[in-house]
């Protein structure tokens, strides 16, 4: 048994959740803040961010999209998956998860991207030919009518899914909290706080997501930065990192003071196993220097080409931090023995089932189907390049 | 006329809706469900284990029957029982050094004993609790409690999420890497169907595991529970747990 210190339950040294169960919270988080943000122009009437409310839409789509597969990736009988839809355990959290999926996918987010865009199809289903009119006809659900009536009504039932699109994006990252904070017999996991905390770090690797795809698809598009635009999404990107960080503190503090009988064991086990995870990349390098950079960037007078690189920076940052959280999360829940008396190892292999090989794919596959979509419904239209 | 129509459509009914009843009950028939059992009874039993760790000697023989019985991988980490050596020095109860080497299949070799310490061995299993969270979180109830007390799981039905895993406070469930299903203690479910009893208690020499039905009267477990002090394994859990431990050490996690 290579890689037991002290005493696992035998059934427990092998782990049962791995790196693609690091990837669904990390990926439906980026989900939920992607989408938040662009909530913000709608509701909240932010205009100055936006050049990244569509971009945002379309990121959060594509990311919606690859949530699944890792979960159906898992799965030890994958072909058994729709029956959570068809015989779904009501008490079990987990059941819910296709319903809130579905729910978020069909009834938030496609219909609103549909709605915003929709005069953008028409026209370009008027203006192509072939193939292209075809399939502009059909995303346009063959309703042409782009009268300023029909324009409004699109508004108005825009903004009125956006008002439901918050509470819903929440809940869809709160719930993922919720998967783990449930399980009363994991300490690491068992705590109200987490729903709370997955959907602060969800709006932190979302907006930072966001803010990292603008500033690069606008290089390679030779289009300019709007600063104004990005300095906004920064100080959000602040200000939601301070609640985040404030939130695992709280979190930390009250593990430390109230001690409980596992506090021993997961203080070891940060302090040896997720050192490297928790300390060095989770807290130092992916919070507290991006939360740093950040709060430079609020206080200094930077010149714009400066402040860009800090931005860029912080958000990379960010991304490495909040994919340790999760890290830390799914596999520092599983490292220590459920008796408290002894640590396990995860062995991460390569070109497996559950190896590293497909979480790459299945963490470049969003950046693909966002290429994809950037084409189909350019977030920038024509009209507001010359203004 | 209207007679016999009217005998007709009732024994037409009357066939179709037999044939109903027969087809579902032919499931059961076939799939070998106890109720099928002669003279079994699911709301007749509650069942529960009783552990007598004083008794406990540590020669593994229910680790090895319960492989054999129920077909359990027979590698180091798939257990649905197995049995684990507490050595607890008196001056530091709070950190006993425990070891469990192939799940005490092959029974223990050597105690290493200091002047100061105590030792005993703890067998462990599902503990069939009543109010499973194993139960609880399965996302399509592939996992269930039996109306007589066990708690199942439904190897057709089960997706190898391991959520289920997750929850258990006790280790007891594991994948099966021939099935990639969840797998776990069934407490013999289809010996004690029967009027048999599970491997592991048939097999243990000195009775330090004894099968109990909390349903029926005439058990001894009910004089044994009214005598005697028991423990079930984390009760803070609140599992509603039904493997009694007797002469259970605070040092058990």
């Amino acid at each position: 048994m290579g890689g037991v210190q002290g005493f696992m339950y035998p059934n427990e040294v092998e782990l049962q959740w791995s790196i693609l169960i690091v990837l669904y919270p990390f990926i439906t988080g980026l989900v939920a803040g992607a989408f938040i943000l662009a909530s913000l122009e709608r509701v909240f009437n932010v205009h100055v961010v936006r050049p990244t409310y569509r971009l945002a839409l379309l990121t959060a789509l594509a990311f919606l999209i690859v949530a699944p597969l890792p979960l159906q990736l898992h799965l030890g009988r994958p072909e058994r998956s729709l029956e959570m839809y068809f015989t779904p355990h009501r008490t079990s959290a987990m059941a819910m998860f296709g319903f809130v999926y579905l729910w978020y996918l069909m009834g938030i987010l496609l219909l609103e991207i549909w709605l915003d865009y929709r005069r953008d199809l028409v026209c370009s289903h008027r203006a192509s030919t072939g193939v292209k009119r075809a399939l502009y006809g059909a995303l346009t659900l063959w309703s042409d009518d782009i009268s300023d009536e029909a324009l409004a009504l699109d508004d108005k039932a825009g903004r009125i899914i956006t008002i439901v699109g918050i509470p819903s994006a929440f809940l869809l990252h709160g719930y993922v909290g919720f998967i783990f904070g449930s399980i009363k017999a994991n300490p690491w996991w068992s705590t109200p706080l987490m729903p709370i905390v997955f959907i602060f770090s969800a709006m932190v690797s979302g907006i930072a997501l966001v803010m990292l795809m603008y500033i690069g698809l606008s290089r390679l598009q030779g289009r300019r930065v709007e600063m104004p635009c990005v300095d906004t999404i920064a100080s959000y990107l602040f200000y939601a990192f301070v609640v985040d960080f404030s939130l695992e503190m709280v979190d930390l503090i009250h593990r430390i003071y109230e001690a409980d009988e596992s506090f021993r064991a997961l203080d070891f086990m940060v302090h040896t196993r997720l050192f490297t995870s928790q300390i060095v990349l989770q807290l130092g390098l992916g919070t507290a220097v991006p939360l740093l950079l950040l709060a430079v960037s609020q206080v200094a007078k930077l010149r714009d080409a400066a402040r860009l690189r800090v931005y860029i920076l912080a958000g990379c940052l960010t991304l490495v931090g909040i994919f340790a959280m999760r890290w830390n999360v799914v596999i520092g829940g599983q490292l220590f023995s459920k008796s408290f008396l002894g640590y396990t190892t995860y062995k991460l292999q390569f070109a497996t089932r559950e190896g590293l090989a497909p979480a790459i794919a299945l963490l470049i596959l969003p950046f693909g189907i966002l290429a994809g979509l950037v084409r189909l419904l350019p977030p920038w239209p024509a009209t507001a390049v010359s203004e | 006329m209207d007679q016999s129509r009217r005998t007709f459509l009732s024994d037409a009914g009357r066939w179709i809706v037999l044939t109903g009843a027969a087809s579902i009950a032919w499931d059961a028939i076939a799939a070998g469900a106890p109720e099928t059992a002669p003279n079994y009874r699911m709301t007749e039993h509650w069942w529960a284990m009783l552990l007598d760790i004083e008794q406990c000697i540590g020669c593994g023989t229910c680790v090895r029957a319960c492989k054999t019985e129920n077909n359990v991988p027979l590698d180091a980490e798939h257990f649905r029982t197995w049995v684990e050596r507490y050595v607890v020095n008196i001056d530091d109860p709070d950190h006993p050094i425990v070891d469990s080497p192939n799940g005490g299949y092959d029974g223990f070799t050597d105690t290493p004993l200091g002047p100061h310490a105590k030792t005993f061995f703890v067998p462990k299993m599902c503990n069939h609790c009543s109010d499973s969270p194993c139960v609880q979180v399965c996302p399509v109830g592939a996992t269930f409690v039996s109306p007589d007390g066990v708690v199942l799981v439904d190897k057709d039905r089960c997706l190898g999420c391991r959520y289920c895993i997750q929850a258990c406070p006790y280790g007891t469930r594991f994948i099966d890497p021939r099935t990639n299903t969840v797998d776990k203690c069934t407490l013999c479910y289809h010996r004690i169907t029967k009027g048999l009893l599970p491997a592991c208690v048939e097999t243990c020499p000195t009775g330090a595991r004894r099968l109990a039905d909390l349903k029926n009267p005439a058990d001894p477990v009910h004089e044994f529970l009214r005598t005697h002090t028991v423990h079930v394994l984390k009760p803070q859990m609140a599992t509603g747990a039904k493997a009694y431990y007797y002469g259970l050490d605070g040092s058990v996690r």
